[in-house]
């Protein structure tokens, strides 16, 4: 793999190396062309044959002119020129040269251009190549993302193998929109080349065990467009999907809630099963239940449904409320085909509020509620005035309307039903007053109570001025009386009163058919009728000259003496009729009706050939038979087959092995990292909130970037999972530095972890020597991290202290009241309590969900996991029961970036409820703090964790401030020290001296102190300077080396900690800062801690 | 997904193409044109049309169609709630989204466009995101731009798209700090002839105008929430705290935005402010009609009905109408049978009124059916559902904001059949 992977790269190599040849030789023509050109633009107005040129002449000046404004100018021109789909594909060359142009908006611009037009400009296209594989390697994510976007949609398939090597290393990229980006970049390259199919569905794979939700909409998108019949992959991610699906942006919702239906279709079995008698008496019940009722009421039956089946109908639900239509429809079809029937009218709701929405909205939405009405007419009945329908309604929202209406009614509502189509029947929209015609002539057939009527109705419509209406009525009619024609002589007489004056073709067939059929009954009017016919036969329309050639022959056999002359001039005027139909059935007739020695066989059955008694028409729904579709599909909605349609499987008799989606706790890390490492980390089951994972989480709370406030407002959920963000990190750029360097970090952790970790032997020499020696491992990985350019990841020694220091209250911090409360979204507090039902695996694959993942790699500031000291705020006997603790949690504050966030764990030592906690007045009064929410009542013996945020001014100087309760207020104060005035940052060893060369002098402050020979190693040292001062490691090629950067949080003062081990364990200890009182203080806190220990 | 974009103005022209994957011609659009010939109405295309190789999905506003050409089963909704979005998007940005806008801003158009889909599945969508990505265009911009030659497109890459608050942008400061929630409620209604309601229902929207610094969280909590029966949100809300408590719980996105759209419960009764008595009779045989209106308050609280405006769809065969209105002006349109009646304020002292008759054609038979009256109106500082915001709390920022709630009811569909 990695052998092939190299072998496409140079080869790429060589292809740029060739193109760039070439692009440099074109700009070498190019230039002192430029120049003349620039040299005629200047002198435009001298020159009069100039503004002759054609305007893409003048395009192509403008674009290779030197100035910035103009060629902007001139793309702009292009983009409009495009936009209306005007060729401007001969400017290519001089478009393509400004690619790389620094402007944004030029090169946006570019893009747009080079998207529209490299497919037909192959050749060309390719001097754009190098650009974008450049930008692919840019330190910023959004210039990869973009850069990636522009080179998968340039539609040449030369560049196939460069657009697959690209794609593979954005799946792996740090940052999740780039993944994102890749995901789509996988359909482009699949639709231009799909024999890259086995490596496409590789990179799919890795990219459904994306935890981040920006990433899941698109690779599902990717998904179902190269393989959707690859059901093995979705597996393992099918409970990660479940969880992450609230939080996923809402297209992605769509598309991953289809995906799972048909998944579900194919893994459980049916719920349908003995539910019938569930159907209409238990729907109010059920209504507001939560799912823990259902459950019970399901497990008393023998089905049982498999927890993953309930997991996603639970975690569908809440998007019911989801604004956007396309995502309530789809939750309503999943619904539809995957809840237990009784189950299925919670979305009716949600699908009538849909019909507020645009006209085109209605529309499909109306047509699936058609669909639906049909099978389960108690779902919408309820709504049924929601389907009245307005004038304003445009004509195919009224016929849908109209035809929900018809399927709701029933003997109890069948009158309102009328009286509304009685208000139809006059709509000056005459399609409509057609359409309701037919839909009360259904109501009719179905509910046999009215059908008399109805009839009656009808008949009173044959009178109505309008033609149409009564050709409908009559066509209506026919059907009518085909059901129950015995009492009805009288109609039929009526309507061959009307028949002179009833145009419409199809209406003059049906009365024609009528009185053939029934010519018995009006065995007057019938022949007269003929009579007529016989008359206008020449000038009728095909349908009514066919029946015509009808009534006559059954006539003709009934009453053979009144009609047999009539008869035969009508069929020897069909003989020679232009329509070979007519011809065909005219000479079939005869030879059938007219006796002759030929057919006298055939002639004696005649009767009972024309005249048997027919079956009555069923009236139908037009929508019976779209059920066969998925609801909310286009085919559903075309009622044809469209491509690319995916059935919708039956429910397996026998559900297959549920255990395949159970994911086992190391396996991705496989996946994922061919070195070895803790991608995922291990979890035991029983520990679900145990201690450690709450440190980890916290830790790398404070891991995400620096610019990221908002993002470590996540709470504890998000913490773990950018964890394993950044652990993805390191294992990168250990991969990259060739250097085995996490095994060395999680070496510490070791005794903690070991009993469940499994260790992954996948570059087992290194591995060895690693857990050999462990204090050389750290060095390692600094090293490393010195190596690779993307500056990163928390250095790993300073992990063990954590796991020491960190205090129990943490668990507790899930009650505060953070920014976001993701208690409300994620869905694992909710499964906690319940172990029982799922199993362990899926607890612990829970864990690892979040909301976005938000970690950005680029800029991720190296976090220090100082050890975390506590220190006392208020004492529970001057507290009078209410005691508080604080401690720097090291995370960027989420308030503001200039505060210093602190956690205080409020306790309630007394034996009463304390209510109103809250911070009161404070001094110096222009301080800044953030305070917590008002804690309205905290319980005896509870306590609770809430964050502030605190301006210091990057002053030690306390802040005081009240803490009151309902009753009292007691003055407390919280006294920074130095070392939390400050957040790390990242430089790389050569920013460093070069900043430390910038403060020299007055700005530095450095002391010689001796230390014991056991504390010398890097680790220690590491670990005692972070435990006094909240700075980032920075890397160091020496080993005598050790450095620090730091910034202060107030005014981002940079702060530089160095030092020097020299012979016989003494060591130069070295600040550098601007804030020379701070250097010093910090200075004497660094000179304790590192002698002491 | 999504293959390309054709926007077609009233006339039939395609005045702006787009594609996402390779070129569709445009003749594709020959199938759509052909649609439109058989539907009598311009709302009377259908939205889904199928083609040889192409399936095309349309939405019609501000009389433009935008059709989307696609190619393989896609839910039409998502397609269609897309091109919503589009729209949305333009209005947002260029105030008004007619096809004079659209062309002067056409490279605008075309940047959104390409930052909205990638390869024809939804990038960004949230206006927030885009317009850190895109500056709306002003025209002090505009001049600004043509002088110094710099541009629309954002110099800063947008922190939106990666922040756990995808809607909501950082760093966001104001002075004045302000946060405005407008309850509106529409009634849906058809009255029949004899005035006895068949249908009304309330559906109400909250919007909010929200201009915070930093990263407020709010809620809003109601005085009688039962009200409110089917509910959906903006993305900020958080469900759990409103399924728990049912209370209003968001970090609110930055500007003007749709916090919640309600369905109020069809078990109360809903109270109709206005009452039409109306007599339009045409008689057989006579070339006139007889028309009169009035209008009259009714369950309106003491409150005033204002902005009242009256439509009506007249028979095919009125010639014309010669009517008196007892205040503000009515207009008919002899083309279309369109009569508007500016009605404005009513004065329940003096109940407005129009009379007066209707010419029919010569010969023209008497209209089988009286025409449907639609009304609008508007009710200010009345929830007509009775709906009430108990209190709005800001936690995670210190300064106090300025608050304000307006309530404001207004005539959804509102038809009287007469």
């Amino acid at each position: 793999m990695n052998g092939s992977l190299s072998s496409l790269r140079s080869e790429a190599v060589g292809a740029m190396r060739t193109m760039l040849v070439s692009a440099e030789s074109l700009q070498l023509t190019l230039k002192p062309e430029l120049s003349q050109e620039e040299q005629a633009l200047t002198h435009t107005s001298s020159k009069a044959k100039e503004t002759h040129k054609a305007r893409n002449e003048d395009l192509k000046e403008m674009l290779e002119s030197n100035k910035e404004s103009l060629k902007l100018e001139a793309m702009k021109r292009i983009v409009g020129l495009i936009s209306k789909g005007k060729n401007a594909s001969e400017l290519f060359p001089a478009v393509v040269k400004n690619v790389a142009s620094k402007n944004i908006e030029l090169k946006k611009l570019v893009y747009v251009y080079l998207v529209r037009y490299a497919e037909e400009q192959q050749d060309l296209a390719l001097l754009s190549i190098s650009t974008f594989q450049r930008a692919l390697k840019d330190p910023n994510q959004f210039i990869r993302a973009s850069a990636l976007r522009v080179l998968s949609s340039i539609r040449v398939p030369i560049i196939v193998p460069i657009m697959m090597l690209a794609i593979k290393e954005a799946a792996s990229d740090l940052s999740p929109y780039v993944r994102k980006t890749s995901a789509h970049a996988i359909q482009k390259l699949f639709s231009l080349d799909p024999d890259q199919k086995e490596q496409l569905i590789e990179v799919i794979e890795k990219l459904l065990k994306d935890k981040s939700t920006l990433v899941a909409g698109s690779v599902v998108v990717a998904f179902e467009e190269v393989c959707p019949d690859r059901i093995d992959l979705i597996h393992k991610n099918f409970r990660k999907l479940c969880n992450l699906l609230v939080d996923v942006e809402e297209w992605g919702q769509v598309v991953i809630i289809n995906m799972l239906t048909r998944y579900a279709r194919t893994q459980f079995t049916s719920p349908w099963r003995e539910d019938a008698m569930f159907d209409e008496n238990n729907e109010k019940a059920f209504y507001d239940s939560d799912s823990e009722e259902k459950k019970g009421q399901a497990d008393v039956k023998t089905y049982i449904m498999d927890p993953d089946h309930r997991l996603l109908l639970r975690n569908t639900k809440p998007l019911l409320q989801s604004r956007n239509t396309a995502v309530v429809m789809a939750v309503a079809q999943l619904y539809w085909h995957l809840a237990p029937k009784h189950e299925v009218s919670i979305v009716t709701k949600s699908l009538v509020r849909l019909l507020r929405s645009h006209r085109e909205v209605q529309y499909v939405v109306l047509q699936n509620i058609a669909t639906m009405s049909i099978q389960r007419k108690g779902m919408f009945e309820p709504y049924m005035k929601s389907f009245y329908v307005r004038s304003t309604d445009s004509t195919h929202i009224k016929t849908l309307k109209l035809e929900i209406l018809t399927n709701l009614a029933n003997e109890a509502n069948i009158s309102t039903i009328l009286r509304e189509f009685q208000t139809y029947v006059k709509s000056q929209d005459k399609a409509f007053a057609a359409a309701t015609i037919q839909a009360i002539g259904r109501c009719a057939t179905n509910i046999s109570e009215v059908t008399d009527t109805c009839l009656n109705g009808l008949v009173l419509l044959l009178s109505n001025r309008d033609e149409s209406v009564v050709a409908e009525s009559v066509v209506v009619i026919k059907k009518l009386l085909q059901t129950q024609p015995n009492q009805h002589s009288d109609i039929i007489s009526h309507m061959a009163k009307l028949f002179d004056n009833i145009t419409v073709p199809m209406a003059r067939a049906s009365i024609l058919w009528l009185m053939g059929e029934y010519c018995e009954r009006v065995p007057k009017i019938a022949p007269d009728v003929l009579r007529k016919m016989a008359k206008t036969f020449t000038v009728e329309e095909d349908i009514v000259k066919l029946q015509t050639v009808n009534l006559a022959a059954k006539l003709f056999l009934t009453n053979s003496k009144q009609t047999k002359l009539l008869t035969q001039y009508i069929l020897n005027l069909g003989k020679y009729d232009q329509n070979y139909d007519i011809r065909d059935r005219t000479r079939f007739i005869r030879q059938l009706i007219v006796p002759s020695e030929k057919s006298s066989t055939l002639n004696k059955y005649a009767r009972r050939i024309l005249l048997a008694s027919k079956p009555a028409p069923v009236l139908e729904s037009a929508f019976k038979d779209r059920d066969r579709f998925q609801l909310g599909t286009l085919s559903h909605s075309l009622n044809i087959k469209t491509s690319g349609y995916q059935e919708l499987s039956e429910w397996p008799a026998v559900a297959p092995d549920p255990s395949v989606r159970n994911v086992e706790v190391i396996e991705p890390v496989k996946e994922w990292a061919p070195s070895v490492g803790k991608a995922k980390q291990s979890k035991s089951e029983d520990k679900f909130y145990s201690d450690d994972e709450e440190k980890e989480e916290n830790a790398s709370d404070s891991s995400s970037s620096d610019d990221s406030d908002s993002s470590s407002s996540s709470s504890e959920e998000s913490g773990s999972e950018s964890e394993e963000e950044s652990n993805e990190e390191s294992e990168k750029t250990s991969s990259d530095s060739g250097k085995s360097s996490s095994e060395s970090e999680t070496e510490p952790k070791n005794n903690s972890k070991k009993a469940t970790r499994k260790k992954k032997p996948a570059d087992s020499d290194s591995d060895e020597s690693d857990s050999k020696a462990s204090s050389s491992s750290a060095e390692s990985s600094s090293s490393s991290v010195s190596d690779s350019d993307d500056d990163s990841e928390p250095p790993a020694p300073q992990k063990k202290s954590n796991v020491k220091a960190r205090p129990k209250v943490e668990v507790k911090s899930k009650k505060e009241v953070s920014l976001l409360d993701l208690d409300d979204f994620s869905p694992a507090p909710m499964n906690a309590p319940k172990p029982s039902v799922f199993s362990p695996s899926l607890l612990s694959d829970l864990e690892g969900l979040s909301l976005s993942n938000v970690s950005s790699a680029m800029q991720v500031t190296t976090p220090s996991f100082g050890p975390m000291k506590t220190f006392e705020l208020l004492h529970h006997m001057t507290g009078k029961g209410l005691s508080a603790k604080y401690h720097f949690p090291r995370q960027p504050c989420l308030y503001q970036p200039s505060m210093v966030s602190v956690q205080v764990i409020l306790t309630n030592g007394s034996d009463h409820t304390l209510e109103e906690i809250h911070v009161g007045d404070r001094s110096p009064a222009s301080l800044h703090i953030h305070c917590f929410n008002t804690i309205e009542r905290l319980e005896p013996r509870a306590s609770v964790t809430v964050s502030m945020g605190i301006d210091f001014s990057d002053s030690t100087q306390a802040a005081n401030f009240q803490l009151c309760t309902k009753e009292d207020q007691f003055s407390v104060s919280i006294q920074p020290a130095v070392g939390e005035l400050l957040m790390p940052s990242t430089m790389t060893e050569a920013d460093f001296c070069k900043e430390q060369k910038k403060l020299l002098g007055m700005n530095e402050t450095s002391a010689t102190i001796t230390m014991t020979t056991a504390n010398t190693s890097s680790q220690t040292i590491n670990k005692q300077v972070l435990s006094v001062a909240n700075v980032g490691v920075a890397p160091s090629s020496q080993n005598n080396f050790h450095r620090f950067a730091g910034r202060t949080v107030s005014s981002g003062a940079l702060v530089l900690v160095s030092l020097e081990l020299k012979e016989s364990s003494s060591a130069l200890l070295t600040i550098n800062t601007e804030k020379s009182i701070m250097a010093s203080m910090l200075l004497q806190d660094l000179k304790q801690a590192l002698t002491e220990a | 997904m999504i293959h390309s974009l054709f926007l077609i103005n009233a006339s039939g022209d395609i005045f702006l193409e787009k594609h996402w994957k390779s070129v569709v011609s445009r003749s594709v659009c020959d199938y759509f044109f052909e649609a439109q010939e058989r539907a009598t109405e311009p709302e009377n295309v259908p939205p889904v049309i199928p083609t040889p190789h192409h399936y095309l999905i349309s939405v019609l506003r501000h009389r433009i169609y935008f059709v989307a050409v696609i190619q393989s089963e896609v839910p039409p909704l998502f397609v269609i709630e897309f091109l919503h979005r589009v729209v949305d998007t333009f209005q947002d940005y260029f105030g008004v989204c007619t096809e004079a806008a659209i062309k002067d801003n056409v490279v605008v158009v075309y940047e959104l466009l390409e930052e909205m889909l990638d390869n024809g599945f939804p990038l960004a969508t949230e206006s927030n995101i885009l317009k850190e990505l895109i500056k709306p265009p002003t025209i002090l911009r505009t001049m600004v731009n043509t002088i110094t030659g710099s541009t629309n497109v954002g110099e800063q890459l947008p922190t939106g798209q990666l922040s756990v608050v995808p809607w909501r942008r950082t760093g966001v400061k104001y002075t004045n700090n302000e946060a405005y929630f407008d309850v509106v409620e529409e009634i849906d209604a058809i009255i029949d002839k004899s005035g006895s309601t068949i249908t009304a229902e309330i559906q109400g929207v909250i919007d909010a105008c929200v201009k915070l610094t930093g990263m407020p969280d709010l809620t809003l909590s109601f005085m009688n929430p039962r009200l409110l029966d089917d509910v959906s949100f903006h993305p900020c809300v958080r469900f759990k705290r409103w399924e728990a408590e049912r209370i209003l719980s968001f970090i609110p996105p930055d500007g003007n935005f749709r916090l919640l759209s309600y369905h109020v419960s069809s078990q109360n009764l809903v109270a109709i402010p206005v009452y039409v008595k109306h007599n339009i009779t045409f008689r057989e045989g006579s070339s006139q009609g007889r028309f009169d209106l009035t209008l009259g308050p009714k369950q309106t609280m003491g409150k005033a009905v204002e902005s009242v405006l009256v439509s009506s769809q007249l028979p095919r065969g009125v010639l014309n109408a010669n009517l008196n209105p007892s205040q503000g002006a009515y207009t008919f349109d002899p083309v279309t049978k369109l009569l508007t009646w500016d009605v404005g304020k009513i004065n329940p002292q003096k109940l407005p009124n129009l009379k007066g008759t209707m010419n029919l054609q010569a010969g023209a038979s008497k209209p089988d059916e009286n025409p449907t009256i639609n009304i609008q109106f508007k009710i200010q500082q009345m929830a007509i559902s009775g709906l009430k915001v108990n209190r709005l709390d800001m936690y995670g920022e210190k300064y106090k904001p300025f608050k304000g709630i307006k309530y404001m009811t207004k005539a959804g569909k509102f038809q009287v059949r007469t």
